[in-house]
């Protein structure tokens, strides 16, 4: 069966303001909204979309994390997605060992694409899928704004500093996603329901060969630096003068 | 001694601006020696610009015709081997570093630290995370392998060197991927300042209402002498081009003047202004979170500001 593996990253909500444990041991995530990360969302309503073309015919979801996942899973259940599997683990996962996770999956499940986020924002890493598609020796597409695929290639365009490139990629392949590929659509009622009765497997890291490492170990967490606070002008004029007593007009 | 192995990004002529920040980043490194690695279908004026960086020890060119755009599936097995030598590889956080380093950081099994802001020794960094609302300092084990893409808004650029470091050309055994190929770029070519290296920027949001009436930021920036940015809303709306975009998915940048027009000042567009040193903000609505970061604030009409300062700029 031709599938799409994407992934699902539970995060805290791109609309919580993040604020750093005072003791500085981490941020505030306790009583904090968690959301699908939103390049992941995208991630999964482009296999969606690859679906209902015809493309595929199974869009497979993943998650790696603590049991919490399951509700981002069931979430994205709703959306289409046909079957969920929860890696599951409490550990800390970088980069690095979500990909080796990924790579097993995507040895056993052969899928034609694995989508993931271009970045997850709590991390902000932009790593994971560029080293999936090392471990699993295959093509990446990162920061895709366009993917059209035909036969065993499929033609992307991405979003680059320059402007928007486009490459083309032997299947199976690697895409990550940027925000402009889509807008992902938005969850029924009567899907949440159908979605409790579809299947969501768990697995631990083990059966999947991984034994997660803490190589970059976070030995402390700050705020940023705040600015000074600043000045209000009250019309162009003044705002010329200031500007040329900073000597920048 | 720790030897750090830069990759040289470019666009065929020219050494990528971003490259002597990143060489400053590794010069805080204890005891550092600097090489850069140029891979090209001729590396011959991106080595010689890359062996003037000051700082820079020795540059190391492979040259592959599938190096005349550069690809990650090509360049990562051949950096990957060549860095087989070094005790660190840095790359910039540019598009081209993003897509490459993770690359190669999986291929040699090693963490890559992401956006690395400040060294704090040789296995100790620091890097922004949720949309730069916190820093975390990370620390890798003594004597492994870091890979890093480097947050050039974080770094002063190297300066020129007079005497050129020298350049020797290398081969490798690792062949290039041909899975991936290249088909084209397009991009608004222009004659106006790097957005990502500009001194001054003005920058446009969603009020700027149409593409047509971007057309007003970028007479203000030829006579100021700036680059021309966007906020997100902005580029979605199809008033800018994509690659003008600021912000935690759009361009980090550190001008020494940001100018924004109507631009509410969401967290993930303040992530890509934070470094810059003077901030100016002109929105209508006094309450806009914009004005919390500005250095200077003015609250009104950009559709009457513009064409005044543009006139009174004179
Ligand atoms: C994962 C994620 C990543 C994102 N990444 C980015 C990013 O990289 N960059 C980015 O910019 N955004 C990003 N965003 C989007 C961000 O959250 C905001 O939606 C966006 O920045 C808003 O753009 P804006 O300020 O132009 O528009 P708005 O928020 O709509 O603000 C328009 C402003 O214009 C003012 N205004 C209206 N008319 C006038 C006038 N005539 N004169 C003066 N002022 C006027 C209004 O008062 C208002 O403050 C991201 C969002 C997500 C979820
Ligand atoms: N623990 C995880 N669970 C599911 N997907 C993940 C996980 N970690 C990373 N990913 C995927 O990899 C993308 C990039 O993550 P990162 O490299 O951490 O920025 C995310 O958008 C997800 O698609």
């Amino acid at each position: 069966m031709k599938r799409i593996l994407v992934a699902i990253k539970r995060v805290v909500d791109y609309n919580v303001r993040i604020r750093v444990k005072p003791d500085g041991s981490g941020v505030i995530t306790d009583g904090v909204k968690m959301s699908i990360n939103p390049f992941d969302e995208i991630a999964l309503e482009e296999a969606l979309r690859l679906k209902e073309k015809g493309i595929v015919e199974e869009v497979l979801a993943v998650s790696i994390g603590t049991a919490d996942c399951q509700q981002q899973l069931r979430t994205a259940l709703a959306m289409g997605a046909d079957r969920a599997i929860l890696v599951q683990t409490d550990a800390v996962i970088e980069p690095l060992d979500a990909a080796r996770i990924f790579r097993a999956l995507c040895e056993r499940e052969t899928p034609l694409l694995a989508i993931l986020g271009k970045q997850a924002i709590d991390d902000d890493c932009s790593q994971t899928g560029q080293m999936l598609a090392a471990l699993w020796g295959r093509p990446q597409a990162t920061f895709a704004s366009k993917v059209e695929i035909n036969g065993d290639v499929a033609r992307v365009t991405r979003e680059v500093d320059a402007g928007l490139e486009t490459i083309e990629v032997d299947l199976p392949a690697v895409i990550t996603t940027d925000l402009r590929l889509n807008e992902p659509r938005y969850v029924k009622l009567p899907d949440i329901m159908k979605a409790k009765k579809k299947p969501l497997d768990t697995l631990d890291p083990g059966a999947l060969g991984v034994t997660p490492v803490e190589r970059l170990k976070p030995v402390k967490f700050e705020p940023p630096p705040v600015r000074a606070k600043g000045v209000m002008v009250k019309d162009t004029q003044e705002l010329i003068d200031a500007l040329r007593r900073k000597g920048l007009a | 001694m720790n030897r750090i192995l830069i990759v040289g990004e470019h666009d065929g002529s020219r050494l990528n601006p971003a490259i002597a920040k990143c060489v400053t980043c590794a010069r805080g490194i204890p005891d550092a020696e600097i090489t850069i690695a140029v891979f090209a279908a001729d590396p011959t004026a991106v080595a010689a610009d890359a062996a003037t960086v000051a700082g820079v020890d020795r540059v190391v060119t492979v040259t592959h015709a599938i190096h005349s755009n550069a690809l990650a599936a090509a360049i990562a097995p051949q950096l990957a081997e060549l860095a087989a030598a070094y005790t660190h590889v840095f790359g910039p956080s540019t598009t081209f570093g993003k897509d490459l380093m993770p690359r190669v950081a999986a291929l040699l099994d090693a963490p890559q630290v992401s956006d690395l802001m400040a060294v704090e020794s040789a296995t100790r960094f620091r890097r922004p995370i949720y949309a730069s609302n916190a820093i975390t300092t990370v620390a890798a084990a003594e004597g492994s392998k870091i890979i890093a893409t480097v947050r050039i808004a974080s770094f002063e650029a190297a300066g020129v060197s007079v005497a050129p470091a020298p350049i020797e050309a290398v081969t490798v055994a690792a062949e290039p991927a041909t899975h991936t190929r290249f088909i084209s770029v397009s991009s608004a070519r222009s004659d106006r300042p790097d957005l990502q290296t500009a001194a001054k920027v003005v920058s446009g949001g969603r009020a700027l209402a149409s593409a047509d009436n971007f057309g007003i930021l970028f007479k203000l920036a030829d006579k100021m002498g700036a680059a021309v940015g966007a906020s997100r809303a902005a580029v979605d709306a199809g008033y800018a081009a994509n690659e003008m975009q600021v912000g935690q998915t759009g361009k980090i940048i550190s001008p020494d003047l940001y100018l924004a027009f109507g631009i509410s000042g969401a967290i993930q567009h303040l992530t890509g202004i934070k470094d810059a040193k003077t901030i100016v903000a002109i929105n209508k609505d006094p309450e806009a979170p914009i004005f919390e970061v500005a250095d200077i604030g003015l609250v009104g009409d950009l559709f009457q500001i513009v064409p005044e300062l543009d006139r009174l700029l004179g």
